[in-house]
């Protein structure tokens, strides 16, 4: 063959590409015929259907190769990651340009197979193939080096992250450190071999894209061609069933461990707990490493963060959860009793004929009285028809049988609150508890009645004029529990409510980056010092302004807290109920 | 014939013959077991108490009797809420226990 159209050099590029475009081609199958029947065909209809394939076509660009998410959250990441991947897409992009626009100019068209053949490998390796015109010249030279200011970014990244805003790294075996280094050296050996036109160099290059190409899918870089994909699926609304089959397998391949999440994790309070968090989860699941995984799944606060952070929105969460029910305990539970039973619960109900508002406190609100007691005054001040469903102790959500995977056994306690809830006649339920919100929310179906968390509620009444709270000069800071904020975005409602009654403090962490208090009983296997330390941490997030009380809005964190914390901690319903 | 009442059958335990495996088993994995003081707080706070006669004080009591069956079936009444863990004054992770009591 002609010089001008083929040297050896190109081979290991040839291969390279040959076996990651076939491995990327099964692996597609693989993902998309695991997927459950229902979930293809959704699949399918999501990309013809015009609203997700536009989210799917803004999401493929502002995720996969401008990292809005990472920009938003760290300017200096954000231009990072941008830098190589639009980088390098453009680089791609132009190649081709060229090759159809130049290449029939130059007179060095080849036809037939030969010519595909060609085609391949063409806009790679342009430079030395063929002259560029100076506008792709300049083009070219401009985005190579936009890739190499990135990657200069990623080594000062690699010798010291605190430089750019990141406090822990993820910690890489051997096989991420070689692929890394292979892509960081792809692009300055093409630099050289483009301006010198020395042998070696282009030799180098060629090498250094076998190098990565050949690794790529049993690395972190496999996320370079499974986002897409993933994001194709998200878009779908399609949900974890199996931990690594699907929809979550197409997740676990889509993790680049950029280890965002391991700063954002409550449990990074030392070296050796943030190795708990969602990077090091996904890593060992990716490599099937079950009993790490599990026992990652098994500690996890579930609190959200990492989802809420992850510059893909992997549902990390989610994962955990069916590795959690892939594993499952032994307990054979029986909870007939609770239908045996039932009348204890039902005269607990005060003889109230059709209330308007019913209020559930649930197990955690039993434990902190004082919440239940501030409810009470709260809604006899505004006057409400309201009704108690379980002042002499009622039946768990079954958020915690959720938790531990044991879904059908969730499901019979969602039957019987159900029945009780609708035989009340109430229009509206009252929960004090977040964990229990987020189930009602989520997994009953109360049509026609109105679910409330007691800050909405109150809120809701502040508002209609029902309640005339006096204004005090108490400096407050509120804390985010993780099931109401991130899960539900009620942000705004406890603020509101507390600049009736004071003065509201921010807090260093607020809102969606709200620390968890360490007290969710997601975890199964965290001990009670491990706590302790995420508490502390949590609680000096919450001191930065220093504020005279801590008002929070979940039972569990106000318990937690209160170990901890220098100064009071109360419930916003305390709060309200004693400014009335 | 019933009497309206009858003879219950001996709750006699011979200790020197009694199987402690799991609880020993227990001990190892899960060393707080030992700090327990049998105050009781995790069976007057339990969820499941209130319906039956779940009490993790007497579960331990059991196993540390060799009565595993009973214990186990005991567990089946548990709905994990984990308000024990919660309560305990020694902070003994009881939920994980009762879990590791199965495994």
């Amino acid at each position: 063959m002609n010089s001008q159209i083929f040297h050896p050099f190109v081979l290991p590029f040839v291969l390279g590409m040959a076996f990651v475009l076939t491995y990327c081609l099964v692996g597609l199958v693989r993902v998309i015929s695991q997927l459950p029947k229902d979930d293809r065909k959704k699949f399918w209809h999501s990309l013809v259907t015009p609203k997700t394939a536009w989210a799917n076509i803004r999401d493929l660009f502002g995720d996969c190769l401008f990292h809005v998410k990472i920009w938003k959250r760290n300017p200096v990441l954000g231009y990072m990651h941008t830098a190589i991947a639009f980088g390098w897409f453009m680089i791609i992009v132009i190649g081709h340009v060229m090759l159809f626009t130049l290449k029939p100019l130059q007179g060095i068209e080849v036809e037939g197979l030969q010519g595909m053949f060609t085609n391949f490998y063409y806009p790679i390796f342009f430079k030395y193939f063929a002259e560029e015109t100076p506008v792709f010249a300049f083009l070219m030279d401009f985005f190579l080096l936009m890739i190499i200011s990135g990657i200069l970014i990623a080594v000062v990244k690699k010798i010291h992250s605190k430089i750019v805003g990141v406090k822990r790294v993820m910690h890489f075996g051997f096989a991420d450190s070689l692929i890394r280094f292979a892509l960081w050296t792809i692009f300055p050996f093409r630099l050289i071999a483009e301006k010198t036109n020395i042998m070696a160099f282009w030799w180098l290059y060629s090498i250094d894209l076998l190098i990565f190409m050949c690794m790529l899918p049993f690395t972190r870089y496999m996320h370079i061609p499974t986002e897409a994909l993933f994001i194709l699926l998200r878009h779908a609304g399609i949900k974890v069933t199996e931990p690594r089959k699907g929809y979550a397998l197409a997740e676990l391949y889509s993790c680049p461990s950029c280890g965002l999440c391991i700063d954002a994790c409550p449990m990074s309070v030392n070296d050796k707990m943030s190795g708990n968090t969602s990077a090091y989860f996904m890593k060992k699941l990716r490599n099937k490493d079950t009993e790490e995984s599990q026992r990652i799944a098994e500690t996890c606060l579930m609190c959200g963060k990492c989802v809420m952070i992850c510059p893909l929105s992997i549902e990390s969460c989610d994962i955990k959860f069916s590795q959690r029910a892939s594993v499952p305990y032994n307990i054979n539970s029986d909870h007939s009793y609770l239908f045996c039973h039932s009348e204890r619960s039902e005269e607990s109900q005060t003889n109230n004929q059709k209330p308007r508002v019913l209020y559930f406190a649930g197990c955690m609100t039993q434990l902190t009285p004082k919440i239940m007691r501030a409810m009470k005054q709260i809604m006899e001040a505004a006057d409400e028809e309201y009704q108690f469903m379980d002042e002499n102790g009622g039946i768990c959500c079954g958020r915690p049988m959720m938790l531990s995977g044991k879904t059908a056994e969730a499901k019979a306690m969602v039957e019987k609150n159900t029945e009780l809830i609708k035989k009340s006649g109430a229009t509206k339920l009252v929960l004090s508890c977040p964990i229990c919100y987020k189930v009602f929310k989520e997994e009953y179906h109360l049509e026609g009645i109105e679910i409330q968390h007691h800050t909405q509620y109150i809120d809701d009444l502040v508002k209609a004029g029902k309640l005339k709270l006096n204004k005090g000069d108490v400096n407050y800071v509120y804390h985010d529990p993780c099931e109401l904020g991130r899960a539900f975005g009620v942000y705004d409602e406890p603020r509101e409510v507390l600049e009736n009654v004071g003065n509201l403090k921010k807090a260093k962490s607020e809102k969606e980056l709200s620390i968890c208090c360490g007290g969710s009983l997601g975890s199964f296997t965290l001990t009670q010092q491990e706590r302790d330390e995420i508490t502390a941490n949590s609680v000096n997030d919450l001191m930065f302004n220093n504020p005279d009380e801590i008002v929070t809005a979940c039972p569990l964190c106000l318990k937690t807290f209160a170990r901890k914390s220098p100064v009071k901690v109360k419930d916003i319903a305390e709060v309200t109920a004693e400014s009335l | 014939m019933d009497f309206g009442f009858c003879l219950s059958p001996s709750s006699h335990v011979k200790m020197d013959s009694v199987d402690l495996t799991t609880f020993n088993r227990l001990k190892e994995t899960n060393p707080d077991v030992n700090t327990c003081i049998a105050c009781g707080s995790c069976t007057a706070t339990c969820t499941a108490g209130n319906f039956t006669e779940m009490s993790f004080r007497r579960l331990l009591l059991m196993l540390q009797r060799g009565k595993e069956d009973e214990a186990k079936k005991m567990i089946q009444r548990c709905m994990l809420c984990g308000k024990c863990t919660l309560v305990c004054p020694r902070g003994i992770n009881i939920r994980k226990i009762l879990l590791d009591i199965t495994r």
